[in-house]
């Protein structure tokens, strides 16, 4: 694989800088948890582009980077299905509390 | 500009504006159909900057896990209500993100633009590799220079699923999915045995080139996942035996390591040279599996698995 110029690393790297600040946005407008997530998760991908941007300036590309970013992925996800949970029991202890005496809205 | 640059202009513009939808979609949906959207291309873009391993890895987590995980999830929430414009809200995030981006760049990008691209720091780990135990770096650096961060990084798996175990309320029961797509049933009946067969290959080939214990565990997890929802795989019961013991094996085995290393050899999980390669290949094998379960009991997961 070629190496790649030093504009197109320049380029990513701003991608990177414009995918946290558009996931930043999303969080800070938006109200759906869900898309909040969404928002969360591509901060991240901005975060991880920037460092595998910066893996790409050595010619084989920095390893230690590398490791650090599938590390990374993984614990997102880690951390993702916790928040998905903990939405979700937020909703369902709202509900509790709301219906009260009444059960028998179920979902 | 030249063409050179093409492909990653066409690669950035193509991930912004899929963000951007996946952000500002319509409906939940669509934004999370988008959000794998994402997925995929953040995995070309890891191949078009040279890490094949990351590229994988996203590919199986961030475009398919994830996913599934966030689909599961929106049918249990309440569509949300129609959005009303708030224009204090938007402007005063917006502002706050312009500070911060000319912030950024007045104090890194502008000073030194070509110190950014500089190719002046001398890689430790090509002149580590050849005690290493392994020959691909990334594996190098993950199970044996920096093991620690993956032995940690389970840990993290593991404090995810304790905690997602501590959330599930005691006394509702979840309903199950009665109807399941005849088709995903067929599909997966094929996908399943291929999934298996890559993620043993990915696994086994992680020592001399891109794949691993991260790639192959979250392949597997991906065939679990959707044996689970089509309910050809009945509930992992956490109280049974075999589900804790490979939930917590990629650990033990690595904290095992950790003493013995450290009580009859160097220090903490400096593995002695004659012995490198077979004891990665045993982490990464415990650890595969550990991460394969893990994964789907997270993304997966009802009241039957976890709490029974």
């Amino acid at each position: 694989m070629s190496s790649l110029a030093a504009n197109s690393i320049i380029l990513y790297l701003l991608v990177a800088v414009a995918l946290v600040m558009l996931g930043l946005y999303g969080l800070l407008v938006l109200k759906d948890p869900i898309r909040r997530l969404i928002a969360i998760n591509i901060m991240g991908s901005g975060t991880f582009l920037t460092m595998i941007a910066f893996a790409r300036r050595q010619d084989p590309p920095d390893p230690i980077l590398h490791a650090l970013v599938v590390t990374g992925l993984v614990v997102a996800i880690s951390a993702t299905a916790f928040a998905l949970r903990l939405i979700l029991a937020a909703r369902e202890s709202r509900e509790a509390a709301t219906s009260g005496s009444t059960e028998a809205e179920d979902e | 500009m030249t063409v050179e640059l093409l492909p990653d202009l066409v690669l950035c513009v193509l991930l912004l504006v899929v963000a951007w939808s996946a952000l500002f979609a319509s409906t939940r949906r669509d934004a999370m159909a988008l959000f794998v959207a994402f997925g995929m291309i953040v995995a070309l873009v890891w191949a078009r900057l040279g890490a094949p391993d990351l590229a994988l890895a996203e590919a199986a987590i961030g475009a398919g896990l994830t996913g599934v995980l966030l689909l599961r999830a929106a049918r249990k929430l309440p569509v949300s209500s129609a959005r009303r414009f708030d224009y204090r809200r938007h402007l005063g995030a917006l502002t706050f993100i312009v500070v911060a981006v000319s912030g950024f760049a007045v104090s890194i990008i502008l000073p030194s633009p070509a110190d950014i691209t500089a190719n002046n720091i001398d890689s430790p780990v090509a002149a580590a590799m050849s005690d290493s135990g392994v020959s691909h770096q990334v594996t190098a650096v993950l199970l044996n220079f920096r093991a620690w961060d993956t032995f940690l990084e389970l840990l993290v798996l593991l404090f995810a699923i304790t905690g997602l175990r501590q959330l599930f309320p005691i006394e509702k029961e979840s309903l199950e999915p009665a109807r399941t797509w005849q088709l995903l049933v067929s599909w997966t009946r094929t996908l399943v045995p291929l999934l298996l067969l890559v993620g043993g290959y990915l696994l086994w080939r992680g020592s001399s080139g891109p794949g691993g214990a991260f790639q192959a565990g979250a392949l597997l997890a991906a065939g679990c996942v959707m044996l689970r929802i089509t309910g050809m795989l009945p509930p992992l019961h956490w109280s049974s035996f075999a589900v804790r013991g490979s939930v917590c094996a990629g650990t033990l085995l690595f904290l095992c390591t950790a003493v013995l290393t450290h009580s009859l050899g160097a220090g903490w999980l400096d593995y002695p040279e004659a012995h490198a390669g077979t004891l990665i290949l045993m982490i990464e094998t415990l650890a595969t599996l550990s991460i394969a379960i893990i994964l789907t009991l997270l993304v997966a997961g009802e009241r039957k698995d976890l709490c029974s």
